[in-house]
């Protein structure tokens, strides 16, 4: 043979070609992957947290509605994600476990308490809308499942930016105090969100790799940029703010200069001293735990129902 | 890990999005069996009507052809261009065929 695999595989790569489970992968690709994908598939689970605080209190019948949709598709999300990692040979159980050991990380945003309820606005619009922007190149990732767990997604996430405006828009034409209250939100959700896309370009060493094998296909400060645009248009619509004076159009660019991001902030609440990060975790282990006599029962409920069925056979 | 031996067997999972149309591999999750399974299946795969019906197979009964002997495998029907259609020379006047 001429070419080694790891320069078969590169070629793949280079063509479009998507890797599929069972195809050759450079072991890194392999770790790089189920490292992606199982913290993607963690932030959907915790991301249920904080807007499930609100679904008992949505001010009506039709938010309600909503919300649990959206919150029920964040677990679908989640279970895509699972799936697809596991097809790289890591079992949902080891995944749980580095989750709930604080080995694996989750997406940060998820650190931040909603503290009234325009935060179900201000998370719709512009913390699915900077997973959207996040997640919309990923479904032409280069592995497979992901690819195709990402398409999913993508379809399902559009309602969810959209219910999110709706809410703030709604709220933005209301009284006085309700237009402070979005206001509030966007003020706090704001700098939080623009962090989304992680460190600076040269402050992300793995994604020189990630880029090489077509896991992402746009830098962290690309992107960044392109959300930060959208939004600075979007938020004239609502005829509020985004918390940020150097905020301005740059016509020689192209594109909105922004303000100074906070990294130390963002970098305190990646290493667990976000204000909610106990909570987040201590409420994921408690329905891990709590939820342990439901996977017994029903591990015996199949037992039961296949000896049933062996007595009906006979 | 202390809890895999209880973990639900894996199961794949076939969705018929339409009557008429094949059922389609959609993704996979747990469950402790086959009856649970389609019952996932219908919350996780099916939140907006994407299917009218849904298969589901323990994951651990797919065999499935390896990748690497991919050419070996495949060999037989590269030289078979004659197979296609468009392989035959015809006069353009020659309609309907
Ligand atoms: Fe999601
Ligand atoms: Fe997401
Ligand atoms: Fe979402």
């Amino acid at each position: 043979m001429e070419k080694n695999l790891e320069e078969i595989f590169q070629d793949k790569i280079d063509r479009e070609i998507r890797i599929e489970p069972k195809d050759w992968m450079p072991e890194k690709y392999r770790q790089t992957l189920i490292r992606q994908i199982s913290q993607h598939a963690h932030s959907e689970i915790v991301g249920m947290l904080p807007e499930g605080n609100w679904i008992t209190r949505a001010p009506n019948l039709r938010r309600k509605s909503i919300l649990l949709a959206k919150v029920q598709d964040e677990a679908g999300h989640g279970l895509y994600l699972y799936s697809a990692a596991e097809t790289l040979g890591i079992s949902r159980d080891e995944m749980y476990e580095q989750l709930h050991s604080g080995k694996a990380k989750y997406s940060s945003i998820f650190n931040y308490p909603t503290l009234s309820w325009a935060d179900m606005g201000a998370i719709g619009w512009l913390v699915d809308g900077a997973a959207i922007m996040n997640q919309v190149p990923l479904c032409r990732s280069s592995f497979g499942p992901y690819a195709r767990a990402m398409v999913r997604v993508c379809k399902e996430e559009s309602f969810h930016q959209r219910q999110g405006f709706e809410i703030l828009l709604t709220l933005s034409k209301g009284s006085e105090a309700q237009r402070r209250m979005a206001q509030d939100a966007i003020d706090r959700w704001w700098w939080p969100s623009v962090m989304m896309f992680g460190p600076k370009d040269d402050e992300s060493p793995n994604s020189l790799l990630s880029m090489k094998w077509k896991i992402k296909r746009f830098s962290n400060d690309e992107l960044r940029q392109k959300f930060v645009d959208i939004c600075a248009e979007q938020v004239k619509i609502l005829g509020l703010t985004l918390p940020d004076p150097d905020l301005k159009w740059n016509e020689e660019r192209g594109h909105y200069d922004f303000g100074a991001i906070n990294w130390d902030e963002f970098w305190q609440v990646v290493q667990g001293n976000g204000p909610c990060n106990k909570e987040r975790l201590g409420a994921r282990k408690k329905a891990w735990e709590d939820g342990a006599w439901v996977r017994e029962a029903a591990n015996a409920y199949a037992e039961k129902r296949k000896n049933r069925q062996s007595v009906n056979a006979a | 890990m202390s809890t895999t031996k209880s973990e639900w067997p894996l199961w794949e999972i076939f969705i018929r999005s339409r009557q008429g149309l094949d059922h389609k591999h959609v993704g996979s999750l747990h469950a402790a069996d086959a009856q649970m399974a389609i019952e996932n299946a219908r919350d996780v795969y099916t939140r907006r009507m994407e299917g009218v019906s849904i298969w589901v197979v323990e994951s651990r009964h797919i065999h499935a052809s390896n990748p690497a002997e991919a050419g070996a495998l495949y060999d037989p029907a590269n030289d078979k261009a004659y197979r296609h259609p468009t392989f035959y020379d015809l006069p353009d006047e020659l309609k309907h065929m």
